[in-house]
């Protein structure tokens, strides 16, 4: 998968869980959590979304990869490259 | 010790097959119009039920639904209409005092199943289990939900009753305010029992699931070739409040005062319900009213259709009620279904409006009466009008055993009305 099209992914992902929200202006280089109303429940809900997307499980001490829309992207492409 | 203090109901939420206003769905009862349809049920194939149509993102936005559960979702739509009707403004209301006592018939059900089912699709990995099944299975999961969209901060929580649960919510809202726990109740029932295919077939099972060719006509009460009961989803919650209070705040409606109630127990059998014990609970009902029973005016009978339950009610009501010229019976499941954890509060809201319209619902779908159920002023099929209806007395039960009796009085206009 390319960059950008794991960045829809994710945004694809964000909006089923929080279809209420509007994430045209995120920037990928700020805190997710600064931008959206995003709790604990919601990110594992990521976690999940991601690991049957993309068929990776993601060991809790990855977490802190997913501070920024951009190092989400770069963590996942990492992991389905190896 | 002698409680002096008069609870009074000042609204009402409501969603059930036949509508989600106390008019509309009042209105259906009246015209005895049924809301059973065939639906779709996994691994059984089509089997009437009673499915409610309302919008849930009424008073939740997308992702508190997707989170939450179908029984939440009800709960809090009644929630927020019993208030509205009320004219509660929550933002003014010290919710330290509120309290939300909702009865159910059984929760976590229909999340366990679907969890259940979406592992399986995933060849049993448990990490694809919900992190948020824990908090959507609790058994206090609906009135906590009430809570966090209303940011209720009284006591929350749902009483367990069988099919007698929504009765139960009705008493544990009274008690609480007689208690001085809370001020205000939001207090009834809720049902989302339709979405889970193992509560059908356990009662199919059980041979307890009526059937018909004609999805409307299968719930049937009171009828001879009644064959079981048609599985619904609904809730009703009610705002409870002492007479003193609503008067204090310029209610605007009283539908009436709850002035005795009940609950006792068979203590016979897990499933066979006992006209002796259902008697000892209605009795007990109008002592506490400090009624006699030739004063009620109207029974709403908790009848679902099964062929021993029906004629239990009617035993037990011979037994209570030896001289019936005065007191009218009626039943609300041949319209709704039996809505479960609801029907208790859901049957005492269709009934209320009778102290103000003098008119008494039906009991529909009596094609043939069972001669065992026979009984003088058993309104069926056509409503019946009835002058000076002053007190209803609704009946709830439920599995092993448990039985739930209600009494409401009208509010005389000129006398205590506010």
């Amino acid at each position: 998968m390319k960059k950008e099209e794991i960045r829809n992914l994710l945004i694809e992902i964000f909006k089923e869980i929080a279809p209420d929200e509007d994430f045209s202006g995120l920037d990928d280089a700020v805190s997710i959590k600064d931008q959206i109303n995003f709790d604990s429940m919601d990110f594992l809900d990521i976690i999940m979304s991601l690991r049957r997307e993309c068929a990776i499980k993601i060991p809790e001490e990855d977490y802190p990869n997913f501070v920024t829309v951009e190092s989400s992207v770069q963590y996942i492409e990492s992991r389905l490259n190896t | 010790m002698i409680n002096t203090k008069r609870v009074v109901i000042t609204g009402t939420g409501i969603i059930s097959p036949i509508g989600n206003t106390l008019s509309e769905f009042r209105k259906n009862l009246l015209n005895g119009k049924s809301g059973i349809k065939e639906r779709k049920i996994p691994f059984l194939g089509s089997i009437p039920a009673g499915a409610c149509d309302y919008d849930p993102l009424k008073y939740q936005n997308r992702k508190e639904l997707r989170r939450g559960t179908r029984a939440g979702s009800i709960a809090i739509y009644c929630a927020r209409e019993a208030l509205l009707d009320a004219g509660l403004d929550i933002c003014r209301t010290d919710t330290s005092r509120l309290g939300v006592y909702i009865g159910i018939t059984e929760h976590g059900m229909v999340e366990t199943t679907d969890t259940f089912r979406k592992i399986a699709e995933n060849d049993y990995d448990l990490q694809f289990l919900s992190h948020h099944l824990n908090s959507r299975i609790v058994s206090n999961n609906p009135a906590g939900e009430v809570s966090l969209n209303l940011k209720i901060k009284g006591p929350h929580y749902c009483v367990g009753g069988a099919c007698a649960a929504g009765n139960l919510g009705v008493i544990q809202g009274y008690q609480m305010i007689l208690l001085g726990d809370v001020d205000i109740a939001v207090a009834g029932g809720v049902s989302e029992s339709i979405h889970s295919f193992i509560i059908f077939s356990a009662f199919k099972n059980q041979m307890a699931l009526g059937s018909h060719k004609d999805p409307e006509k299968v719930s049937r009460p009171f009828d001879k070739n009644r064959n079981g009961i048609v599985i619904s989803e609904g809730g009703t919650l009610f705002v409870l409040e002492t007479l003193e209070n609503a008067q204090k705040r310029g209610a605007e409606k009283i539908y009436g005062e709850i002035i005795g109630c009940a609950v006792c127990s068979d203590a016979s059998d897990p499933v066979v319900p006992s006209a002796k014990g259902q008697a000892a609970c209605m009795q007990l009902a109008l002592e506490r009213a400090g009624l006699k029973s030739a004063d009620i005016d109207i029974i709403n009978t908790h009848a679902t259709s099964t062929p021993v339950g029906d004629i239990q009610e009617i035993n037990a009501i011979k037994k209570v009620f030896p001289d019936l010229k005065t007191t009218f019976i009626n039943n609300t499941k041949g319209c709704t279904g039996h809505t479960m954890g609801a029907a208790g509060a859901m049957e005492l809201a269709g009934n209320l409006p009778s102290f103000s319209d003098g008119m008494v619902h039906p009991a529909i779908n009596i094609d043939t009466l069972d001669p065992e159920c026979a009984m003088e002023n058993l309104i069926a099929n056509k409503k019946a009008p009835k002058k000076h209806i002053r007190y209803i007395l609704n009946n709830s039960f439920g599995m092993l055993g448990i039985n739930a009796s209600v009494v409401v009085k009208k509010i005389d206009s000129g006398e205590d009305a506010p």
